[in-house]
């Protein structure tokens, strides 16, 4: 048997910390992380092991809810007093807003009437609440408190009452989680709301800002400007606000311009969410094409593959 | 050595413990110096009885706070596989460092562990961090010695319990 050097073989027993293990085991975990992100295989390996690992949150959750609940128990009547007055302000000029929004509405329905435009349905919401667990702050990732069971479905949009938030990324029976859009693996199609156009917002890693990196020069989109989401791709419904243009300049190839924005939704702050879907959306996914086949039209092709010419 | 009853209690405890802290909110400027608080717990048992917390320890752990915390199944127990053979290879060394030194070698310790994390996230998807990032691991370090000499002492007032 070989001689270790002086730290090695006496004070700890052979193998437990050799090489190879330490080797099997990140081969180990290397073929798990790869199986995770490039397959479903493990989503319900890992819904099973969430519902053993909730009561644990419930834990973390606690001294949260405790504190809160104290607070709203020992808060004074004079903050109540005028807390609600402020929301009833802030109602009022909801209600102003929306009675509005009614007769352009009704005038908007008219109009896609005369053009026989398909009808859209109504949003359907649902709300939400944020489980205030922690998970890593470099992950833009959130926990709500609704899950399959509450009909929550994978690429759901999230808002809260500014704005859009992000997506619903994966559900388990009575959790969810979300990805935020500032997450830098996130984006979203916008249209910008003054001028129409369109464009893909990219998450850019902090919580405060999003970005427009592939702007054409001759595009007119200026700092101010508001983002709303366009509704192409399917995946969010269309005019949701999104974010706040702040600053445009050229990028570094000069052949772009590069907008960053500021999103409008609390995304660090917000505890209560929604959940919109098209209810178009919800109740028939995009249609797809039978075929995989995308080449010419019926009557100019020759052969169609499949079928072997004779 | 042999596994007391006591022993694995405290044990069970430290994990629970470690679990609970890694998943309570904190205030927004805080969130990013949670230190990697099962790893502290994994370098702790490691250095105190290697014999039954080996990389095998280490990588159940680590499966643990995946699904606690939603990361890519694997990640975490990579993770703190690496840090658990660390331990193991410098264990008779750190043993018998002053409590200062110790500190710094966790320290070091989390600091691999950070740009581990870097690389894995890297290769997996996008991933963007800033300067802060490289705080939670003077965290951790700082925190070592009062957690180690907290752990010491509820497993040395177990042990006396029992005898």
């Amino acid at each position: 048997m070989p001689v270790y050097s002086a730290e090695g073989a006496p004070l700890f027993s052979e193998g437990s910390g050799g090489s190879l293990r330490l080797l099997a085991y990140l081969a180990i975990a290397a073929a798990l992380m790869a199986v995770d992100v490039r397959t479903g295989l493990l989503r319900d390996v890992r819904a099973a092991a969430s519902a053993v690992i909730a009561p644990l949150q419930t834990v973390a959750t606690a001294p949260l809810r405790v504190a809160k609940a104290a607070r709203e128990a020992t808060a004074q009547r004079a903050g109540l007093v005028s807390e609600n007055a402020d929301l009833r302000k802030q109602l009022l000029f909801a209600q102003a807003k929306i009675d509005r929004l009614a007769i352009v509405q009704e005038q908007n329905n008219r109009l896609r009437a005369l053009l026989d435009a398909r009808q859209k349905l109504g949003l359907k919401a649902q709300l939400a609440e944020l489980v205030d667990v922690d998970l890593d702050p470099y992950r833009h990732r959130i926990l709500i408190n609704q899950g399959s069971a509450h009909g929550v479905f994978v690429g759901e949009a999230v808002i809260d009452a500014d704005g859009l938030v992000g997506q619903v990324l994966s559900v388990e029976g009575e959790r969810a989680t979300i990805i935020l859009l500032s997450d830098p693996s996130h984006a979203v199609p916008v249209r910008v709301q003054r001028t129409g156009l369109r464009v893909i917002a990219y998450g850019s890693g902090d919580l405060t800002r999003i970005e427009l990196p592939h702007v054409p020069f001759s595009a007119d989109i200026k700092a101010g400007d508001l983002l709303v989401t366009s509704g192409i791709g399917g995946r969010f419904p269309p005019g949701l606000p999104v974010a706040i243009v702040y600053e445009v300049e050229t990028d570094n190839s000069a052949t772009f311009a590069v907008a960053q924005a500021r999103p409008l939704a609390g995304i660090a702050s917000a505890t209560e969410l929604l959940l919109v879907s098209d209810e178009t959306l919800a109740l028939s996914p995009l249609p797809m094409p039978e075929s995989e086949f995308v080449g010419p039209p019926e009557g100019l092709r020759t052969a169609p593959p499949g079928e072997g010419a004779p | 050595m042999s596994r007391s009853r006591g022993f694995t209690i405290w044990l069970l405890i430290s994990i629970v413990v470690a679990s609970v802290l890694t998943l309570i909110a904190l205030p927004e400027p805080l969130r990013v110096l949670r230190p990697f608080w099962l790893a502290l717990i994994v370098i702790y048992w490691t250095i105190e009885s290697p014999d039954q917390h080996g990389l095998g320890f280490a990588f159940l752990l680590g499966l643990l706070q995946d699904v606690l915390i939603g990361t890519m199944l694997g990640e975490h127990a990579f993770r703190l596989a690496i840090i658990s053979f660390i331990v193991l290879r410098f264990r008779s060394r750190m043993r018998f460092f002053p409590m200062w030194q110790q500190a710094l070698a966790v320290g070091a310790l989390l600091l691999n562990d950070r740009v581990v994390v870097l690389l894995l996230r890297a290769i997996a998807g996008d991933f963007a961090i800033d300067w802060r990032y490289w705080l939670a691991p003077m965290v951790g370090a700082a925190l070592w010695p009062w957690i180690f000499l907290l752990l010491d002492d509820l497993r040395s007032r177990g042990r006396q319990r029992e005898s």
